[in-house]
């Protein structure tokens, strides 16, 4: 029988001849991105037939996506808000804990989903050959769709009580632009954490509850560490989670002043988690699908 | 093909993949049989790895180059690494040691590629092809016709998971032959449907095979490896037993694992023989 095995010599020949490339090799960074850009349409399908599809199994469909957030302000209003009397020292306290709530979620949803992107389509990474990234990147955009369609509830809930309309509610672009791109860098890091260790969904749960309790999402962090050292009221605003939180609040309501260091710290953590979670996420591009 | 020409081929034509030594490797997380708290505990004061984490060594130390031109069968038993070879090639599955290079994109063409089952059938001909690379004016061109070869009807607009196991390989099929490709690797596809369904598809995949310059193939269906291939790779618990030309591989390959067969083809073959001597003595008188 013919034997068309090669020595490794005559491999590295061949290869060098004939421009030969390694299967599934990871591309250099700037052909990665190019390639992940050509895939856009494909993301923002992906993450819209995902969105569609997270409802489709119910009675009510799609007016879930409004519900889910209602019925939440609603419990948090009631456990927070009257039993546990953390509205203390909020002006408006519904408008505060929606707003806080809904930007929260988007966080801590990219993060839970940007863990699955992988583990949870390893189908498709396993049958076709695209760049990796392409799903992060997908979930993170059905958790912006979320939050963009929850505003439907955010505007009115803040208009109905009694905050005016104003220029300032500009500023919601650039804070939600930021935040998007945080948590986006935050997919990627999570995405492959949870590619590498299954277990990483089962602990998510309790992180992201761990996380919304110390970002002022159902408290004033300024209120709440008075006759505190002052160390701990400056990491509680410092972590990002409250970070976009206050810009957001900054946009939509009056008597809601952020520190002169506010927007700055969200433009860093914005550069810098997207950057290191993109970077990161690169370089795992060879080990994705093989568990 | 003959011996001969296989080397004319190689002479002239320029390898489009080279597997250089290679071994496959699957973690497979999973309760390992023997199981309950105790081993759990027992695992844990021995310090043995992972529970539950399983390696399968699928395919050990393969070596061959494939050229420009030539369609390659991969047959053996289950479970002897041809699958997960196919998928290595595609670079969808790093090998644990060894490499794989290729000349541009090998595509994998198979009935598992996975879709979304809670999405409707036309959602997924779009996102299917959007993840093919293909550019959304290019799918509304050919979206007609990627229903009508995948001939599902009406079901095109449920999900996918109220699909029969061969409506869904169908669409999948249908989806994954839109694309001309350089490197073809087809998983088990022409098993894929009803006779009519089959026939469609066996003429599509003629055609991509003279578009593309090298065509793998697995199968099990061995006629269907004698007919396409002219050269066959026989893998066994994932080590190549014969690499050569098809129909000699596979009979070899039959007279181990089914000599029954080979028996009736060779008896088969003989008859005619006979018959046609007989019918010639016949004109003779």
């Amino acid at each position: 029988m013919t034997s068309t095995a090669h020595s490794s010599d005559e491999v590295a020949a061949l290869v060098d001849r004939y421009g030969l490339q390694r299967a599934g090799a990871r591309l250099p960074l700037g052909t990665y991105t190019r390639q992940l850009w050509a895939r856009r349409h494909f993301i923002t399908e992906f993450s819209t037939a995902s969105n569609a599809v997270g409802f489709s199994r119910s009675f009510l469909g799609q007016a879930w996506q409004l519900l889910t957030p209602l019925l939440n302000v609603a419990v948090y209003y009631l456990i927070f808000g009257v039993l546990l009397h953390t509205k203390r020292g909020v002006d408006n306290f519904i408008a505060f804990l929606t707003i806080g709530l809904f930007v929260f979620s988007f966080t801590s949803g990219s993060l839970t989903a940007g863990a699955r992107a992988i583990s949870g389509n390893l189908g498709l990474t396993r049958s076709l050959h695209f760049p990796r990234a392409v799903l992060p990147v997908s979930t993170t955009l059905t958790a912006l769709q979320q939050l963009v369609s929850s505003m439907v509830i955010m505007v009115p809930v803040v208009l109905l009580t009694g905050e005016p309309l104003s220029l300032r509610w500009f500023l919601l672009i650039p804070a939600v632009g930021l935040q998007a791109a945080f948590s986006l860098g935050l997919a990627f890091l999570f995405a492959r954490l949870g590619a590498r260790v299954p277990d990483t969904s089962q602990m998510l749960p309790f992180i992201t509850r761990v996380w919304m309790y110390t970002s002022g999402v159902m408290y004033s962090i300024t209120e709440f560490t008075k006759g505190r050292p002052h160390w701990v009221k400056t990491v509680l605003e410092v972590n990002p989670g409250a970070v976009y939180v206050n810009v957001a609040r900054n946009a939509l309501l009056t008597n809601n002043p952020v520190h002169p260091y506010t927007w700055p710290l969200a433009i860093g953590w914005a550069v810098v988690v997207l950057g290191a979670g993109y970077l990161i996420f690169w370089q795992g591009e060879e080990e994705y699908g093989r568990v | 093909m003959s011996e001969a020409n296989i080397a004319a081929v190689r002479a002239s034509a320029e390898p489009t993949v080279v597997v250089d030594d290679v071994h496959l490797v699957y973690k497979i997380i999973g309760k390992s049989g023997k199981g309950g708290a105790p081993a759990a505990l027992r695992r844990m004061i021995l310090r043995e790895p992972v529970p539950g984490m399983r390696k399968v060594h699928a395919v050990r130390g393969v070596s061959f180059t494939a050229y420009r031109g030539e369609a390659i069968g991969l047959i053996g038993p289950n479970g002897s690494g041809k699958s997960t070879l196919l998928r290595a090639i595609a670079g969808l599955m790093p090998p644990a040691s060894g490499a794989i290079y290729t000349q541009g994109q090998p595509s994998l063409l198979g009935i598992s590629a996975a879709m979304m089952s809670d999405m409707t059938g036309e959602r997924n001909v779009v996102l299917g092809c959007l993840a093919l690379g293909m550019k959304p004016s290019e799918i509304a061109e050919r979206y007609e016709e990627i229903c009508e070869f995948a001939g599902i009807g009406e079901f095109i607009s449920l999900p996918m998971s109220t699909y029969s196991s061969g409506m869904g390989s169908r669409l999948r099929f249908a989806i994954a032959a839109t694309r001309t490709h350089d490197i073809l690797l087809i998983d088990e596809a022409l098993a894929t449907g009803d006779a009519q369904f089959r026939r469609r598809s066996e003429a599509r995949i003629r055609e991509l095979r003279e578009q593309a310059g090298t065509v793998f193939l697995v199968s099990h269906g061995l006629g269907v490896v004698r007919q396409s291939c002219d050269r066959a790779i026989w893998l066994e618990e994932g080590k190549i037993v014969v690499d050569g030309e098809a129909n000699a591989v596979v009979d070899a390959y039959e007279e181990r694992h089914d000599p029954e067969a080979l028996a009736e083809r060779l008896a088969v073959l003989r008859g005619n023989a006979t018959a046609h001597v007989e019918a010639d003595q016949e004109s003779a008188i």
